[in-house]
């Protein structure tokens, strides 16, 4: 069965972005004064082939944690679903 | 005594580690290409500077699966000497081998200049030539070079004595001024709990002759030289 995951990564909280405090300075420029807050991640799609759902959850929960993420700084959100042809 | 300086692709700090072990210190030094999968009996490993994979995911990340990891995981479970300098810092930390984790600059920009250290722990192989709170100049050139790790684990490090190196002023006056990416604790390089394992972000290998300006990251290297050579023959 073949399987799409889909990974946000963001910082954990207490860990500085500088990119988010740039871009939120940038925005402000810009005329968005009402921004408060801008907090940067990143977005991965793992397509995999796997006997069940579950079986992909678990398996793209792994990447994450031994390379997608690093848990000293990082946190992640993963969606799993079945590919549609 | 044989020094190694490790290899990876986006390496570029590696010829200056060797041209400082090789050429002004006269010691025996090889290349180790990241796939080698044994150390080839070296007494010391150095990890280099530089973008390993392109600093694709995070800085490190990537190269930390390289086969070369394993020979240097086992090389440092059984006490062996290994240096990260910079990028070599990242893949160390990214490894696990080091605590903590290095975060882009607090500036938001890449760094490059000479900063000011203050030694502070001269009771490990790459400092003992030191004396305490000594200040030495030595350059940045980094991108991610922000240490961090959660306050609990900073407590552990300051209480094992694992920060070697601290930003400060001239005269070793510890000021924000002084703390050029944000580091917490103004942390520039930490060693290991047992001392044998040290990554620092400023490049010894940049300032080891005279004519670069300075000559102060020569003394680590010197430092380590006379640790295993005094080994050797006790």
């Amino acid at each position: 069965m073949k399987c799409r995951g889909k990974i946000i990564v963001t910082l954990r909280p207490g860990v500085f972005d500088p990119q988010g405090v740039t871009i939120k300075s940038a925005l402000h420029t810009l005329g968005y004064g009402e921004t408060l807050e801008v907090k940067t991640g990143k977005f991965f799609e793992v397509i995999l082939e796997t006997e069940s759902l579950e079986k992909a959850k678990e398996r793209l929960q792994e990447m994450c944690d031994q390379l997608l993420a690093n848990p000293v700084i990082e946190q992640y959100l993963l969606e799993v679903e079945e590919q549609s042809r | 005594m044989k020094f190694g300086v490790v290899v990876f692709p986006g390496s570029n700090c590696d010829y200056d580690c060797y041209h400082v072990l090789a050429n002004v210190l006269q010691v025996n030094t090889v290349f180790l290409w990241h796939e080698e999968k044994d150390l080839r009996s070296c007494d010391c490993v150095i990890l280099p500077g530089g973008f390993s994979y392109g600093d694709y995911l995070r800085t490190g990340a990537i190269a930390r699966f390289s086969p070369i990891m394993q020979a240097i995981r086992d090389f440092i479970a059984q006490g062996g000497l290994v240096m990260g300098i910079c990028n070599g810092f990242q893949i160390l930390v990214e490894s696990g081998l080091l605590p903590g984790a290095l975060l882009p600059n607090i500036t938001g920009r890449f760094i490059c200049k000479y900063t000011y250290l203050r030694v502070e722990n001269v009771h490990t192989p790459f400092t003992h030539l030191f004396t305490p709170g000594e200040v030495v100049k030595i350059p940045i050139a980094h991108h991610q070079g922000n240490f961090f790790m959660h306050s609990p684990d900073l407590l552990t490090l300051r209480k094992q004595e694992q920060v070697v190196f601290r930003y400060c002023g001239p005269h070793g006056e510890r000021d924000p001024r002084f703390n050029p990416n944000g580091s917490l604790d103004d942390i520039a390089g930490i060693a290991s709990a047992n001392f044998r394992v040290l990554g620092m972000m400023p490049h010894p290998e940049r300032c080891a002759e005279d004519i670069l300006g300075s000559h102060d990251g020569r003394k680590i290297f010197f430092s380590l030289i006379q640790w295993l050579e005094e080994r050797k023959s006790g």
